[in-house]
């Protein structure tokens, strides 16, 4: 079965409708599927929910689909640095569901292994336990209270990743793995864009860090220019 | 004298142990880093996904790749591990972490910390704050004592949504060091800042404490 798509609009193709939940990989701007997001802006699907840790920032990642008002809303952890998201929360054209960063990840991790819901310490006695079963049960220090937390399953999964092979096994490189692996696996359906696509069978089979199972449909999203939010060096020492 | 943020730091990086797995917060914490004492090693975790944070980069090598949960560029060490947001987190909320130092708006007397949100105002939301101090072993809070208004931090009671409920362990202010041995034992203070006074604390201080 062939998983290579031309282009990141033919590999969407049939996919998209308004109202889906997506799920989305990256933090911050480091591992975001940015050439999906654009076709998915250009498609101009609506009313869409998207689970991501974050929202982009002002015209990067989802930034640029909240700016045509084709997000419906969010389920982040955090969401600063970008005004119009701001404008639209603060003004009630966008729903945000505040989920904490940890269990975003096991939230879309459980939804990817059939786990319907789990129960975490995480939030117990804040605002994000209210309204949600709680229970008492052994924890690591004896009995200890925890929140039922839902699974996500996703509609689709848009992923960026570095390296594939034509299979679909794919490799990340560095930080930029972070939520692409739990997002690909909560999804009906995973997309993922890469730099490079390479031969089946020229990727060591034990470094793959996302199986291809996962994976139906495969775009070559390069050339990359990769933006970094906060640029910080060091001076070299004087020899 | 009150400490300064560099050395509001250093006093929190003495609570460092050799071989601990630590996550530095945004702001103040992340200077503790420039504090570990000397002959013991620490491994800086950073959320989105990597052990054994490095310093950062020289300029002109930069990777877009590889940045800290601040989003700003690090660089990597011969130990340092890359892993998904999930694995991250498993280890947060798992325990596995020793020692978590972050900011905080306010911390009341029974330990709960308010740091995410000011309704109304603030909606940045909470990134892996509420994990964090829900399955870290240890949680330090590195704030000023007072607010830029002049109102006591360290309070009876949160006024602003929580992060976690008591789950704070130690305090490092501009002024001095509260501190309890388990979560049900209240905040002792055990140290002054340079010149500063018990009465200059119970002054700016309306939650009750130790002495």
């Amino acid at each position: 079965m062939n998983k290579l798509y031309p282009s990141a609009e033919a590999a969407l193709d049939g996919l998209l409708k308004d109202g889906l939940l997506i799920a989305s990989g990256g933090f911050g701007l480091c591992g975001v599927p940015e050439r999906l997001l654009d076709a998915v802006r250009d498609s101009g699907v609506k009313d869409l929910t998207f689970a991501s840790n974050n929202a982009g920032i002002d015209n990067e990642g989802i930034g640029k689909l909240l700016r045509t008002k084709q997000v419906k809303k969010m389920i982040s952890s955090y969401v600063g640095e970008n005004k119009e998201f701001e404008r639209q929360y603060l003004s009630g054209e966008l729903e945000v569901e505040f989920c904490p960063q940890g269990t975003l990840a096991e939230r879309m991790r459980a939804g990817g292994a059939g786990i319907p819901g789990f129960y975490t310490k995480t939030g117990v006695g804040t605002q994000i336990a209210e309204g949600k079963e709680t229970k008492v049960m052994e924890g690591r220090s004896g009995p200890e209270e925890f929140v039922l937390e839902q699974g996500i399953f996703a509609d689709l999964a848009l992923v960026k990743a570095w390296k594939a092979d034509e299979s679909g096994n794919v490799i990340f490189r560095k930080t930029a793995r972070n939520f692409n692996v739990p997002a690909a696996t909560c999804g009906k359906v995973c997309v993922v864009e890469v730099e490079e696509i390479v031969p089946t069978g020229s990727l060591d089979p034990d470094t793959i860090h996302l199986p291809g199972v996962y994976v139906q449909r495969l775009v070559l999203g390069a050339p990359y220019d990769k933006k970094i939010e906060f640029v910080t060096t060091r001076e070299r020492e004087a020899v | 004298m009150p400490w300064n943020r560099n050395e509001m730091a250093a006093r929190a990086a003495k609570e460092l142990q050799d071989g601990f797995y630590v996550n530095l917060g945004i702001g103040i914490p992340t200077l503790v880093a420039n504090y570990v004492p000397e002959g013991i090693t620490v491994t800086l975790q950073s959320e989105n996904g990597m052990l054994g944070i490095g310093p950062f980069p020289y300029a002109g090598e930069e990777d877009a790749d590889l940045i800290n949960a601040g989003k700003q560029t690090v660089s990597e060490l011969p130990q340092t591990a890359y892993f998904d947001s999930a694995q991250s987190f498993a280890m947060i909320r798992g325990g596995h972490i020793d020692l978590a130092v972050l900011g905080a708006m306010e911390i009341s007397e029974n330990g709960d910390i308010a740091n995410w949100m000011i309704p109304g105002k603030m909606i940045k939301g909470m990134g892996g704050a509420m994990d964090l101090v829900a399955g870290v072993k240890k949680i330090i809070v590195v704030m000023e004592h007072t607010s830029k208004a002049g109102d006591p931090k360290f309070i009876p009671e949160c006024t602003l949504p929580l992060t976690g409920k008591n789950v704070i362990d130690m305090i490092v202010t501009d002024l001095c060091v509260f501190q309890r041995p388990d979560h049900d034992s209240p905040f002792k203070l055990v140290e002054l800042a340079p010149g500063v006074t018990a009465e200059e604390i119970a002054a700016k201080t309306t939650a009750s404490y130790v002495i």
